[in-house]
């Protein structure tokens, strides 16, 4: 009996703890406005232009290989990528590296499936600023943000959003 | 042979998914926590203290990424890069190499939440190993939009 509520104290320790706190920041000006497009090559060289993705539901990720949340989030964009593409959904990384070298690195060992962008100071104060990481945006399929995550967020709630949000049923994927 | 009561594995598949979650993922970085309390200055009060004329002027090191720094710094503040790496760290020694030991100094990074900050405690603990005793870290819990530029304190943009 005391064996199990020792086990049960631990999980429910476990649940506390892997429950990260979150900041989602939901009441910016920027929300329900046109997202400001921009065009970069992507680190193919491929050029890239938000606004292409009209008709999709854009995960816009700003982030950094220094950056300790936006690498815990990568696996579980890239696991969106793969479930949620046919329903719409369309990842697109934006790099706050000061160099690319790593950021290729960072693609390949965390084997993205979306395309990856280097960002700067400009592209930063086109959303506002980008002013600490991780930073994500969600664009509807209008191009509006529709969503502003600052920091460590939870990434199951954000998961329920973006399903909410998706051109199509997720169930048809 | 006995097999494990279910129960009774709670605690150990817990303990493999905290190690799990907080394992290769992540690269090893001096922890922020790791600075003492009295070594860090807090926004409020270090805005005031730029309000006060007669303050000797500080010298403000920014610690963290270039593209932040150019959208926005602490007015005075100088740009010396993350020190999460040698190259990083190089630029910190030379920027203080003839400075006297008591020189004031306040070091920030702002990149990310405070415990996930690659850069400000491996500042902190190089500044300490080479001597100098007047070093504050500027506590930025989450960001630094959100907990500089958002409060209204003084920025600049550039380089």
């Amino acid at each position: 009996m005391a064996g199990a509520r020792a086990g049960a104290i631990v999980v429910v320790f476990c649940i506390a703890t892997l429950s990260i706190v979150s900041t989602v920041s939901l009441a910016r000006d920027d929300l329900l406005r046109v997202a400001p497009d921009f065009t970069r090559n992507d680190l193919r060289g491929k050029p890239l232009s938000l606004h292409s993705y009209r008709g999709k539901l854009v995960l816009l990720s700003f982030w950094a290989t220094w950056c300790e949340p936006c690498l815990a989030e990568i696996p579980v964009f890239t696991a969106w990528q793969d479930t949620y593409r046919a329903a719409g959904l369309q990842i697109v990384g934006v790099s706050m590296d000061d160099d690319s070298a790593p950021v290729k690195r960072a693609y390949e060992k965390f084997h993205l499936n979306y395309p990856v962008v280097m960002g700067d100071a400009q592209l930063g104060e086109l959303f506002g600023g980008v002013l600490g990481l991780p930073l994500n945006y969600l664009i509807d399929m209008d191009g509006r943000v529709v969503g502003r995550y600052q920091g460590e967020v939870d990434l199951n709630k954000l998961e329920l959003q973006v399903k909410s949000l998706l051109p199509r049923p997720a169930h048809a994927t | 042979m006995t097999p494990i009561a279910p129960k009774a594995f709670y605690p150990f598949a817990c303990a493999f998914i905290l190690l799990f979650l907080s394992g290769p993922a992540f690269a090893e970085h001096e922890a922020a926590e790791s600075i003492p309390a009295a070594d860090l200055i807090q926004p409020a009060e270090l805005a005031a203290t730029l309000r006060i004329a007669s303050v000797p002027k500080l010298l403000i090191l920014q610690v963290g990424f270039r593209t932040l720094y150019t959208q926005a710094h602490i007015p005075g503040a100088e740009y010396v890069g993350p020190a999460d790496d040698d190259a990083g760290l190089q630029l910190l020694r030379d920027r203080i190499a003839k400075l006297a030991k008591d020189t004031a100094i306040v070091i920030y990074c702002g990149c990310c939440p405070w415990s996930a900050c690659p850069n400000i405690a491996a500042a902190y603990k190089e500044l300490q190993r080479l001597g100098f005793t007047r070093v504050k870290a500027l506590y930025i819990p989450e960001n630094f939009g959100d907990d500089w530029v958002n409060q209204g304190y003084p920025v600049v943009k550039g380089r």
